[in-house]
């Protein structure tokens, strides 16, 4: 599998959905062999899904893509059973789903999932508040909970404020978040995001992107997440399964999808989306050549460079985080005024690059910026730097390397 | 790696493979409903063809079932009196309860009250016109008979909304019910109301009774139509993203359905009501009183005049109740408003 090490939450096996006169066949052998338009003309029915299986972990965002048509809906209804499949597995956290009674059913709808729809469904005659507390409410909790918890997670999505209002007088994009505040407010372990952001035009669809990356930091649920959008896949997701008339024909990293397309399908998917967003820093930075701790003395600092061979130098903590940068003209001075500690001039304490973001992203904060460049993870641990330039050339060569595969 | 074993490859069990579908000769809808026809068409020509025009039916079926009919109204009268008493009881109490606190009321107040509801719901022309119209019924002598004949729509609305509501809910779930209740529906609104009132003054007695059951049996398809359609059209959106967090299905009925259906629902009482103010005059026949019976009496004495006046009084109790109802039903629709996309 994928080699992770989080436990395993949401298996598929051989999940087959059809719908017409086929549907009470055997579908896998009798439909196996057939395209899905040779199985609607000559058996009238559609191949909505086909022998899909994939394996989700706990925490991790996995993310479905394909074209209009491709199945992705019926999928993910078909893990909580809005849609019941004609055939093959689902196993939640070592649980057979489908042979779940309609009480374990509803259990499971309530406490183990939450969902987030396209078109956000939200019931028009209830407040935002109480659409958010939904779910809560038919869990049958007292409504003073349900609403203390519902107010909660509307601040979580940023919509304070807004709790006695109906949806209709909300935009589009605020309607979503009650949509997403309605699915978080159970506290459910799996999110199902049925294109969330599509309805959404491109800045706010950008915005709730990064919000959710945000929350997802914080929460680390195990998301599915559809799409028919690489760039948002590649944005969101930890794996990205592209579908095809049912069937999954590719699952990898953004990184695997972009570098290795397993066929034309999925390559006319890449070609649309610019490398530069893609590839990350953590994949161009070095490790750094040298680096002082914030209580050494002047004089260390300006014997690590002349042994380097450097004109600068980055100044950490002792746990390793980043505090800034000193050159070998300032650490001189230093040393002649006698300060007891090196110290980062002001003006040299750039923010950091984070190891994860990618290319585009990176030059963006450091445009300005001549030389090297501290790269950070996800704790502010300085685990590297990278050349300005290098992250400029690495964007113009992904450019061209695009321009010349078109 | 991942920990949890994965689950074996075998599918779930799956249920007997049914017939491969039919090929070969097969019909469009028009050809099926075409050809029958067609067949029908040319058997009665042969037929006519054969034995002339004097043919007659082989057998009179009409005189046995109207017979059984008849026996049957008379064995449910004759054993089953004391529910149709029971029944007639509960409603008329109800009845005159109503009527008692609509003449108990003073016309300035009751006036008032209908002006300040046509008012707030529709505009103050419509409370104006409320207003001018019930006074001018009130001069026209026609007070009394005006509030027995609302009370009697009261109850008549009453009763058709308990029936129509439970029976639509039931239609909009099963297509079975929605297919056995739909001739029944469409016969009990264009069957003459002359038909039933005859078995309802058997079961009732002569009097206000019978009137509502006819009035009920009259009124009671718009309602019960249109609260199916109600449900029926909630979004399948809507109940989906409901059912996705865990309802049950008194929950989505009783949370979602009716909730977003009120507005069809206040349509089909207006209808209802429209309907029920029709069958006043009707009513009157089995004994009714009110303004029906008013315009009936000057019916029988060939008083146009008194006849008019009673049928406008009438139509002034309609244009109010429609108004009403329908701004009511108007602003729930917009309370419903989902965001257009
Ligand atoms: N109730 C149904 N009856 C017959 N065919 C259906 C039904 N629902 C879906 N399908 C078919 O199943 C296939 C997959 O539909 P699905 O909605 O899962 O696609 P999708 O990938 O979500 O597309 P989109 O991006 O447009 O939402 C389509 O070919 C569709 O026509
Ligand atoms: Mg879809």
């Amino acid at each position: 599998m994928n080699g992770q090490s989080e436990p395993l939450r949401m298996s598929v096996r051989n999940l087959w959905k059809v719908y017409g006169p086929a549907a009470g066949l055997d579908v896998a052998e009798r439909l196996a062999g057939k395209s899905k338009a040779e199985v609607q003309d000559e058996l009238k029915s559609v191949v909505a899904l086909r022998d899909a299986s994939f394996d989700v972990s706990s925490g991790e965002t996995f993310v479905v893509m394909g074209l209009s048509g491709s199945g992705k809906s019926t999928l993910v209804r078909c893990l909580i059973q809005l849609i019941e499949p004609t055939m093959g597995q689902i196993f939640v956290d070592g649980e057979d789903v489908l042979a779940y009674t309609e009480e374990e059913r509803i259990e499971f709808r309530r406490h183990k999932t939450g969902m987030v729809f396209q078109y956000f469904g939200l019931l028009p005659h209830r407040t935002v508040l109480d659409n958010a507390a939904w779910g809560l409410e038919v869990q049958g909790l007292p409504e003073s909970e349900r609403r203390a918890r519902a107010m909660e997670v509307l601040e979580m999505v940023g919509l304070s404020g807004w709790e006695n209002y109906r949806p209709s007088s909300l935009s589009g994009g605020m309607q979503q978040r009650v949509g997403l505040a309605r699915a978080l407010a159970s506290d459910p372990e799996i999110l199902l995001l049925d294109e969330p952001f599509s309805a959404l035009d491109p800045l706010i669809r950008r915005d709730m992107q990064n919000e959710l990356l945000v929350l997802q930091e914080r929460m680390r649920k195990t998301i599915i997440f559809i799409t028919h959008d690489l760039a948002e896949a590649i944005r969101v997701g930890n794996r990205i399964a592209i579908m095809r008339d049912g069937a999954i024909v590719q699952i990898g990293t953004p990184e695997q999808i972009m570098s290795n397309p397993a066929d034309e399908y999925v390559a006319d998917f890449t070609r649309d989306v610019r490398r530069a967003t893609v590839i990350t820093v953590g994949y161009l930075m070095e490790h750094p050549t040298t680096r002082v701790r914030e209580d050494d003395s002047p004089d260390d600092a300006v014997r690590a460079m002349e042994a380097a061979g450097a004109d600068a130098v980055f100044i950490c903590t002792g746990e390793g985080r980043y505090v800034g940068e000193v050159t070998l003209e300032e650490a001189k001075q230093s040393l002649r005024r006698g300060d007891g500690a090196i110290r980062a001039p002001v003006d040299r304490r750039f923010a950091p690059i984070q190891r994860q973001q990618s290319i585009e992203e990176a030059l963006a904060n450091a445009w300005d910026h001549h030389g090297r460049l501290p790269v950070v993870d996800e704790s502010g641990l300085l685990v590297g730097e990278v050349e300005r330039d290098a992250l400029i050339q690495a964007a113009f060569e992904a450019e061209s390397t695009e321009a010349a595969s078109v | 790696m991942a920990v949890a074993t994965p689950p074996t490859q075998a599918g779930r069990p799956q249920g007997p493979p049914s017939a491969p579908p039919r090929k070969g000769f097969q019909l469009n809808r028009w050809q099926r409903v075409a050809l029958p026809i067609g067949g029908f068409v040319v058997a009665i020509l042969v037929a006519a063809g054969i034995w002339g025009s004097e043919m007659e039916f082989p057998a009179d079926v009409g005189g046995p079932i109207a017979d059984w009919v008849n026996d049957t109204i008379r064995t449910i009268t004759r054993n089953f009196s004391f529910i149709f008493d029971t029944i007639a009881d509960v409603v008329l109490r109800f009845l005159l309860w109503l009527e008692a606190i609509f003449l108990w009321i003073p016309w300035p107040v009751m006036v008032g009250g209908i002006g300040y509801v046509a008012w707030r719901m529709v505009s103050w022309r419509m409370a104006l016109f409320s207003m001018l119209a019930l006074v001018a019924v009130g001069f026209a002598g026609l007070w009394p008979s005006a509030m027995e004949t609302t009370a009697l729509i009261v109850v008549a609305v009453v009763i058709s909304i308990a029936v129509a509501i439970p029976l639509g809910i039931l239609a909009a779930r099963s297509n079975t019910v929605d297919a056995i209740l739909r001739p029944f529906l469409d016969g009990m609104q264009t069957m003459p109301s002359f038909v039933y009132l005859v078995p309802a003054i058997m079961l009732f007695g002569i009097g206000n009774v019978p009137a509502i059951f006819a009035t009920v049996i009259y009124a009671v398809p718009p309602a019960i139509r249109l609260t199916s359609l109600g449900i029926r059209q909630v979004t399948p959106q809507v109940v989906e993203a409901a059912q996705s967090f865990g309802t049950t299905r008194r929950q989505l009925l009783l949370k979602v359905q009716l909730p977003m259906a009120i507005p069809s629902i206040m349509a089909g009482v207006n209808q209802t009501t429209m309907m029920a103010l029709a069958m006043v005059v009707v009513g009157a026949l089995v004994g009714a009183g009110g303004l029906g019976e008013d315009v009936l009496r000057a019916l029988q004495r060939f008083q146009p005049g008194e006849a008019l006046l009673g049928g406008l009084a009438i139509v002034v109790l309609a244009i109010i109740v429609d108004r009403v109802t329908q701004a009511w039903a108007k602003e729930r629709q917009e309370a419903l408003r989902t965001d257009a996309h």
